[in-house]
């Protein structure tokens, strides 16, 4: 259903062959096709174009020429996003940074790297190997871009200890929705003013595209030192995880599995772990030899009195491998399990992790699906798995509908609808479940001030479109509004 | 507009807060928002009509200890904050100089930060959730209560180091840190500019997990600082001990080390003269000891992170202030009455026009100054 789309953006098309050169700019519709999804495949929407700019400049004239047509447009890194962030509009343009994968400067004395959008996750740290690395490490860092890791403000299982990607931004350059280039922040961290860059960083595409990322770099741990730990339940393994942190520990990592996933991630490696365990615990710590050594004889300790089934201590760089791709793999290997699978990310306090997981097992049972529970134990960031089979009639509803009672359960607990993965298109329906009418109008000032005609990833984060006035005044609310049935442009 | 005398208030509720910021700009009047007031040299001069302190706002509302969190209204001091966390061995990693009474709202405004920056990041990375007054009486909170958390714009990192300009904030959700259970300093000395530098240097690099890492140089010497924390801080603060020796300073270790560090920290704040902060690079620092000699200025610096505070408590601040501006980013906090603030503004031209876009939507009334 695309020519039409392709005739509508004929003359914005012309522009963007001029800016950026014919070959790069795609208009036929089965080359579309192949980005009409990020990482989410439950949505799809084909593109009106996709450009491929190949420096600033070209995403300036790209997004000028967007500007000047009133098109939409979508920024896109290597669409492993899995909340739909990058799904396309529809009659609007897509924008890869793909080309645009070159590090540009490697300043180890600074511990800064200043790289292009289109860089991946994996290449920074392998830049400054072997004494240094890029702290946070989505799953799918070896594929996954800096620029789509700024947009997200993506995680990954270190960030407990090591923070997230915007502890580790010190600058961008931006160009603006209205084509103009900007730099927040640079080489150097605490710029005077408000922080601009902090607010970009995460805003999942909607203020607009980085062009140039400068990224803090820090020395690698002197040790490291792994486990895992099987338990007859995810409830023990928490206590575990509470005891651990209670004793003062940070760790580097703690991971928990449960039984189905173990399941899936052991037919899927062979990593030995035992297809029986209630749950599985890995727990990373990393730093001082002197400092790892004393926490890690801890947590043996810990682990021990909490009556755990079995304890593998990594004895090798080998076995600390083989321990990390059980717990990683454990997405991919669900299709062992189930022929589809609905993921979320929401997170909750810690210590209320029982009482959810409890809640989500009783969701499962009620809507007769498995759900599969992986997560970053110590930040309270949980993956629920919906597994369900896409090609029995309804089956795929149902496990979104139970999918979103478990996100209402985390929030209900304190949590947050998403820790790592953003709102995108797929989870701003729950936006109004963790902030309120005036907290959206205020998210609004600020696309506003970025992006007043909104033309930068619409229909993502926000729950329901809003536009923007000249400047809002006094907020008064219209009696519709208190009805419920408009929401305030 | 802006009268001679200042009309106090000290709202009791978030909510008070809330109604009188927007009666005030209703009425067209200019609010300044205050903490404790101890940092309001900082701020650029202003006569508004009505200042609005956070006083009132006095309350922990939460303190989750086996989630490591806590929410705290505007108006808490620190150190009692601090007090009370410390009851369950835990820690806001937040340690900006406090000589009494700032509280974290002030704090956060102003992103002003620590020696413990060098591990645990500064209020940006600290503060997981914030509500704010907008001057229209618009109440709205971002972020959540969970240490990790995408939803929606992280406005809170907005707010930080916003001095009040866009609205007056409520209260903060915050992330807690466990107490170190020991600590320990290794220092180096030197009267080398250069060997300094090499020293500071050496320990950024070393795969070693520093609380903080400080330099500091007065009157022809200089020091770097090196503070372990954890159940094996002595082997570590060991390990830098040789490190800085083998950089050619004159070591030692320091076990009883508070002291050393309140004095990094005194070295942030001039009761009567001139601080400059510097945003710099770990590279900067032989030069900028150099300039701090030169102006007869004393410095002290988070060395792995580029920051630099010149101090000088006497004498004319204004060559030593240009100097630092011609080469660096550099912002006046405590100025010697004559001098102008300039905290705001972005270095970037397009930026600075953004954040006037940003200002226009949170305050169009220009209320908050």
């Amino acid at each position: 259903m695309n020519a039409g789309a392709s005739a509508d953006l004929g003359p914005l098309v012309a522009d963007l062959r001029e800016a950026v050169g014919a070959e790069h700019v795609v208009t036929h519709d089965h080359q579309l096709r192949t980005y009409e999804s990020d990482g989410l495949l439950q949505y799809a929407v084909t593109p009106g174009a996709v450009v491929l700019p190949g420096s600033a400049e070209e995403v300036q004239a790209v997004v000028r020429a967007c500007h000047r047509a009133g098109v939409p447009w979508v920024a896109r890194g290597a669409g492993s996003g899995l909340s739909g962030g990058a799904t396309p509009v529809a009659d609007g343009l897509l924008i890869s940074l793909s080309r645009m994968r070159r590090i540009l400067e490697v300043d180890l004395p600074n511990q800064r790297v200043v790289v292009e959008p289109g860089v991946t996750n994996i290449a920074v740290s392998q830049a400054v190997a072997p004494d240094h690395f890029y702290p946070p490490d989505p799953s799918s860092q070896i594929v996954c871009t800096i620029g789509g890791n700024v947009a997200e403000n993506s995680g990954g299982a270190h960030c407990f200890k090591y923070g997230f990607t915007t502890t580790y931004v010190t600058g961008l350059e931006v160009v603006l929705p209205d084509g103009e280039l900007v730099q927040l922040g640079g080489k150097e961290v605490d710029q005077p003013g408000p922080d601009l860059l902090g607010a970009f960083v995460g805003s999942e595409g909607t203020l607009g595209v980085a062009t140039k990322i400068w990224l803090r770099v820090v020395p690698k741990p002197e040790a490291v030192r792994t486990l895992v730990a099987f338990f007859g339940s995810p409830t023990q393994a928490a206590d575990v995880v509470s005891e651990i942190v209670a004793a003062g520990m940070v760790p580097g990592a703690i991971e928990m599995m449960d039984n189905l996933s173990i399941a899936a991630a052991e037919g899927y490696t062979g990593a030995g772990f035992p297809t029986d365990a209630g749950a599985a615990l890995v727990v990373e710590l990393d730093g001082s030899d002197a400092e790892c050594e004393m926490r890690f004889e801890e947590v043996v300790a810990i682990c021990e009195q909490a009556d755990a089934d079995s304890i593998r201590v990594a004895q090798d760089e080998a076995e600390r491998e083989l321990i990390w791709r059980a717990r990683k793999a454990a997405f991919a290997a669900m299709g062992r399990i189930a022929p589809n699978y609905y993921v979320q990310d929401s997170v909750i306090p810690r210590t209320r992790l029982a009482e959810v997981l409890g809640r989500i097992a009783e969701l499962g049972r009620e809507y007769d699906l498995r759900v599969a529970n992986v997560f970053h134990a110590g930040d309270g960031n949980l993956h629920p798995l919906v597994c369900y089979d896409g090609s029995v009639p309804g089956e795929a509803e149902r496990a979104e509908e139970c999918a979103g009672l478990i996100v209402a359960a985390c929030v209900d607990a304190g949590g947050s609808i998403t820790g790592e993965h953003g709102v995108g298109i797929d989870k701003k329906r729950y936006m109004p479940q963790m902030f309120t009418d005036a907290d959206l109008g205020t998210f609004q000032r600020l696309r506003c001030a970025f992006d007043p005609d909104q033309l930068a990833n619409p229909g993502k984060v926000m729950p329901t479109p809003r536009l923007c006035g000249e400047v809002p005044g006094p907020y008064r609310q219209h009696p519709l509004e208190q009805m419920g049935l408009a929401e305030r442009f | 507009m802006a009268t001679a005398e200042a009309r106090r208030s000290a709202p009791a509720s978030a909510a008070e807060l809330a109604a009188e910021l927007a009666t005030a700009a209703e009425a067209g009047a200019s609010v300044r928002v205050t903490g404790a007031g101890t940092k309001l040299r900082w701020a650029p001069d202003a006569r508004p009509a009505l200042e609005l302190s956070t006083a009132g706002l006095d309350r922990i509302v939460e303190h989750n200890a086996g989630d490591l969190t806590a929410v705290l209204e505007a108006g808490v001091p620190l150190g009692r904050a601090q007090e009370r966390f410390r009851e369950a061995g835990q820690m806001l990693a937040l340690d900006p100089p406090d000589a009494g009474g700032a509280t974290i709202g002030g704090i956060v405004a102003t992103n002003d930060s620590g020696p413990l920056r060098a591990r645990y990041g500064s209020a940006r990375d600290l503060v997981v959730g914030m509500r704010v007054a907008l001057a229209d009486g618009t109440v709205a909170k971002s972020g959540g209560k969970v240490i990790k958390n995408v939803a929606g714009y992280d406005l809170a990192k907005l707010f930080t180091g916003s001095y009040g300009s866009l609205g007056a904030i409520l209260d903060v959700s915050v992330r807690l840190h466990p107490l170190p259970p020991q600590t320990a300093t290794a220092v180096g000395h030197t009267h080398d500019t250069g060997v300094l530098a090499r020293g500071a240097a050496a320990l950024s690099h070393a795969r070693l997990e520093q609380l903080g890492l400080d330099v500091r140089w007065a009157a022809g010497a200089g020091m770097v600082l090196a503070r372990f924390g954890g159940v094996a801080a002595h082997p570590q603060a060991e390990t830098a001990e040789r490190l800085l020796r083998e950089a050619g300073l004159e070591a030692e270790l320091v076990a009883d080390d508070e002291s050393l560090w309140n004095a990094q920290r005194d070295g942030q704040r001039s009761p009567e003269g001139l601080v400059v902060r510097v945003s710099g690079l770990q590279t900067d620092l032989a030069e900028l000891a150099a300039t701090a000699e030169r102006h007869r200025a004393t410095l002290v610096g988070r060395a792995g992170l580029g920051l630099s505070w010149l101090r000088l408590d006497d004498g004319d601040g204004e060559p030593l202030l240009n100097e630092l501006r011609q080469r660096h980013l550099a912002v006046v906090l405590d100025r010697p009455a004559g001098m102008s603030a300039n905290p705001r503004e972005p270095l970037d031209p397009g930026a600075a026009v953004l954040l006037r876009r940003v200002k226009e939507r949170f305050d169009p009334t220009g209320t908050l100054v």
